[in-house]
């Protein structure tokens, strides 16, 4: 008896053991939480304890929640202000930390190192302590805050002086500290993708008669693209369902959607509501996910090609 | 070729300017003797004996600690076991589901899983009477998912470069499957497991949103205290923690980098060594 | 003769040592392997040679117990192992990668498989140590496999399969990896071991030479299945399929028809030489079959005056390769067919006193118990 089940084990029991105890964890702490949110989103919202119930007019697809997302125009400038915010960020991540990565790329082995350590070492410390540092540099009477008010004041006629920057509780700030928390984010990736690019490369490109600026334009910025996507994807994805940046340097009278559907959740006590906001939040981040996907699988079969024995 | 790396070193500069001048204003300031958190009063170090007299901020920091160790080697089992199986078993019933499972947390907004695992919780202790309350249990379960999934991409990068010959080598020595995950297996992929380890550990201690949604009454984690504070505005108390933060940080990071350069160099020295001996 | 200490058990049974009987292995619709029947002896090299894709290195992990057969059965040593895992099987693999465990010392390496034999402490050392004497590795126990040289690890990888005492020993690729010069010495290496142990080898190789001068038998494949068993020679000299004849070496082939047999020999009418050729018969041979002659590029003569005899070729030396032992020559039929002539440099001769030179009216003639026919 032991024996047979020693064997059973060795054929096929390991592997079961290994594939089924994580997928049975997955399925019910991720995935059902999942289809929890969808059938929410179809509910009612009712004053009982857990609010929400499962009746009305039609008593199982109850588009309630669904018709208010295109009807009231909170939640359609909040996905507006979220999308518009994150493609700025994004951009902006993508104009510093370019440069950044393809400098780390061209200086010697050991500030690499050393400059690598430096850019992952923020990314180590708290999420919301790098959040808190700029609350200290945009407050009205910080030492930035006045070092900007003073060139400003210095560079422009007398009719414009100002007493200080508005910073906080701005659409600013919350692109301004998307930034400064997700640039890591987009150099890492690029940087991975330009330190693998053939210098012979650029080389040639030159001895063929290329200045620096077309070798770059011609040769390296193409072979970056699938670098330049995955570092777009990640930080334009977490950027629009932020919840922290915008609740604590953000201006609460255009919200952003993370900060709705947290507002709905935990304020309104509107379990559905909440929970068709999340769903519509899903459906617009899944166009560049596919978009990313493809890419990713692309690479994947262009570097099956090419290491094929 | 001149002009373009001034640009870039400029641009690097720059860049490095921006991550680090909050930071080390942040330091400065905690050592600011005055009550007003942006305006320098003199230095003082007396924000750091309140903090450590604050026994919430004690509380809370344990709470955290037990939290991130509980639920990062809990995620790092699991996490391996998933990043093995999608490494090793090409077909499997339900393995398209599996790799979208490991695939969706790590790009799932943290305020959707929040309000979907609280849902879970507190529908489960309605049905099933368990958890009874949530606090640390629900923090540590919610925590495990979330992390696991980052361990397994982790483990199944590294399983995915290994050569799958070295396992074959053992089953063909004698060695049966579980012998060979436990002689080989591990021991090769051992580093990715720790990093995963790390990964999860620091995910878990600085998670606020999850947390947020589903910890109940009484439990505040370190984050979640931080984020109550911060709220209210700046404070010198959060930017000597901040300042303790960066420092442990430093040194975790440096002390890593030592290593790794340490190990590069050995094994240098070991290719010159199988060079000069070379038959 | 053998050595007893290293030698596996006594073959137990009057069967042959290996036997594939009816062996497929279907990937998907992908024919890997395609009813594949053979023995292998005790004692021998016996290598499966041919290109990528070919099914051998699928035929090899077959015997291994890494595939199991879509059908047909596997016996080693008189038992049926077609089923039996690879961890079961009395058979050890070299890899190609050589896959030796990058966290275990040399002598750890060697021991792994030993664990699983019913030996004391003392005995395995004994038996590392012996292992490690066997391939010279001995000052090398107790580094890691980066810390040595890519020959060293080569050795340590037969070492540990070797360390059980196999019946079977399975070298996949054994010499890829090796820089030239170390493949030769390697080559006699692994025949000095196999004579001492007296284990049995299936090698795979794609390297045709390797192979020839490794094995004791050799099968060429092609597509799943065996295009032809034997001996080195007869493989070489006598192939008996045109894939044969044109994978292994080079050669040069004609299609003609029979158009008389007399005695031993066949008349060949063949288009592209104008003139019939004679060549040796083989059995099943009638008048007005099609039928392909081949001849090794060695085994034509190349001179400027026309020889006496049968199977005589006139043509034009078109280019000339320089080898320094021998000279290949290409050379230009009237029909228009390029011939490819090699020939030994047996006498020292600067640049221009060559057997022929560029543009040389010249001669070619093979006996007519060099021509290969071939029907398939």
């Amino acid at each position: 008896m032991t024996a047979r089940l020693s064997d059973w084990f060795n054929k096929r029991g390991w592997a079961a053991l290994i594939i089924w105890l994580p997928y049975i964890w997955l399925v019910v702490f991720f995935l059902i939480p999942f289809v929890i949110v969808l059938g929410m989103s179809f509910a009612t919202r009712t004053s009982t304890a857990p609010p929400f119930g499962f009746g009305g007019e039609d008593p199982i697809l109850n588009l309630e929640s669904y018709q208010r997302l295109f009807s009231d125009t909170l939640y359609i400038r909040a996905y507006l202000t979220s999308v518009g915010n994150a493609v700025v960020a994004t951009v902006f991540c993508l104009l510093i930390g370019y440069p950044m990565a393809l400098g780390l790329t061209r200086v010697s082995s050991t500030w690499r190192t050393i400059l690598l350590m430096l850019v992952i070492l923020p990314f180590w410390t708290s999420f919301l302590l790098r959040v808190y540092a700029w609350m200290g540099l945009m407050g009205t009477n910080s030492w930035f805050n006045r070092l900007l008010t003073d060139i400003w004041n210095a560079l422009t006629p007398e009719a414009w002086e100002i007493a200080h920057v508005t910073m906080m509780n701005t659409n600013f700030a919350v692109v301004l500290v998307m930034v400064y928390s997700y640039l890591p984010f987009m150099i890492l990736p690029l940087y991975a993708n330009l330190e693998r690019l053939d210098p012979a490369l650029d080389e040639a490109a030159m001895d063929l008669g290329s200045r620096p600026l077309r070798v770059f334009w011609d040769v390296t910025l193409p072979q970056s693209i699938p670098g330049i996507i995955a570092g777009g994807m990640l930080v334009f994805i977490p950027a629009c369902g932020e919840l922290i940046i915008p609740s604590l340097v953000g201006d609460a009278s255009s919200p952003m959607i993370g900060r709705v559907i947290s507002d709905e959740f935990t304020s309104s006590r509107d379990w559905p509501m909440a929970s068709a906001v999340a769903v519509a939040l899903l459906v617009l981040l899944v166009v560049p996910l596919m978009v990313y996907s493809y890419f990713e699988s692309r690479a994947n079969a262009v570097k099956a090609t090419k290491g094929a024995p | 070729m001149n002009r373009r790396p001034l640009f870039l070193i400029g641009m690097l500069c720059f860049g490095f300017a921006f991550f680090y001048i909050p930071i080390l204003s942040m330091i400065l300031f905690s050592f600011n003797d005055s009550r007003l958190a942006t305006v320098w009063g003199g230095f003082s170090t007396k924000w750091y004996a309140e903090l450590f007299r604050n026994d919430k901020v004690i509380e809370a920091a344990l709470l955290s600690l037990r939290i991130a160790l509980i639920s990062a080697t809990f995620a790092t089992i699991l996490g391996t076991m998933t990043g093995i199986a999608m490494a090793r078993f090409r077909r499997f019933k339900g393995r398209t589901l599996l790799s979208g499972l490991v695939t969706a947390p790590l790009v799932m907004p943290e305020v959707i899983t929040g309000i979907a695992s609280l849902m879970l919780f507190i529908l489960m202790a309605q049905w099933l009477g368990w958890p009874a309350q949530r606090g640390f249990t629900t923090i540590t379960l919610a925590h495990i998912t979330f992390s696991m999934v980052f361990v397994t991409t982790v483990v199944h990068s590294r399983m995915i470069q290994a050569d799958v010959s070295i396992e074959e080598a053992a089953v063909d020595l004698g060695s049966k499957p579980w012998q060979v995950l436990r002689d080989i297996t591990l021991p090769v992929i051992s580093p990715a497991i720790f990093s995963g380890w790390l990964l999860a550990f620091t995910i878990s201690i600085d998670d606020v949103v999850i947390s947020n949604f589903v910890t109940g009454p009484g439990n505040t984690t370190l984050p979640i205290l931080i984020w109550s504070k911060v709220k209210l505005g700046v404070t010198p108390d959060i930017n000597a923690l901040a300042t303790i933060t960066v420092v442990i940080v430093g040194i975790g990071v440096i002390i890593a980098g030592t290593l790794l350069q340490r190990a590069e160099k050995r094994r240098l020295r070991d290719e010159r060594m199988a060079y000069r001996d070379n038959l | 003769m053998p050595d007893a200490a290293l030698a596996p058990a006594p073959a137990q049974t009057p069967l042959p040592f290996v036997r594939i009987q009816g062996v497929t292995k279907n990937f998907g619709t992908f024919k890997a392997v395609d009813d594949v029947s053979f023995d292998i002896q005790k004692g021998e090299i016996f290598s499966l040679l041919g290109g990528s894709g070919c099914g051998k290195t699928t035929l090899l992990r077959m015997l291994a117990g890494f595939e199991e057969p879509t059908a047909g059965t596997v016996w080693i040593d008189g038992q049926d192992m077609t089923s039996v895992p690879a961890y079961d099987r009395p058979v050890h693999m070299m890899f190609q990668s050589y896959a030796l465990f990058p966290h275990m010392t040399v002598e750890k390496n060697i021991g792994y498989g030993l664990k699983h034999e019913p030996m004391t402490k003392a005995q395995r050392a004994d038996r590392v140590r012996e292992m490690l004497d066997l391939v010279q590795l001995t000052p090398f126990a107790a580094r890691k496999p980066h810390q040595i040289s890519g020959g060293q690890r080569q050795r340590v990888a037969l070492a540990r399969a070797l360390a059980r005492a196999p019946k079977l020993l399975l070298l996949d690729e054994p010499l890829a990896a090796l820089d030239k010069k170390l493949r030769e010495h390697t080559q006699f290496e692994l025949m000095n071991i196999q004579d001492r142990t007296g284990i049995t080898f299936v090698v795979v190789t794609h390297d045709q030479e390797e192979a020839m001068t490794l094995s004791s038998r050799l099968a060429v494949m092609d597509k799943g299945r065996i295009m032809q068993i034997g001996t080195s020679t007869e493989i070489y000299e006598y192939p008996k399929k045109k894939f044969v004849a044109s994978f292994i070496g080079s050669i040069n082939s004609f299609d003609g028809t029979v158009s008389q047999i007399t005695g031993p020999e066949a008349l060949i009418d063949i288009p592209d030489l104008g003139s019939p050729m004679r060549a040796t018969a083989i059995a099943g041979l009638a008048p007005g079959q099609p039928v392909t002659l081949a001849v090794r590029p060695e085994k034509l003569s190349i001179g400027r005056d026309r020889p006496e005899g049968a199977n005589v070729i006139r043509g034009q030396v078109e280019g000339v390769a320089y080898f320094g032992k021998d000279s290949l020559y290409r050379v230009r039929l009237p029909g228009g067919r390029v011939l490819s002539v090699s020939a030994v440099n047996a006498r020292r001769a600067g640049e221009h006193d060559r057997v022929a030179d560029w543009d040389d009216e010249v001669w070619l003639a093979f006996a007519p118990s060099s021509a290969i026919l071939l029907t398939e």
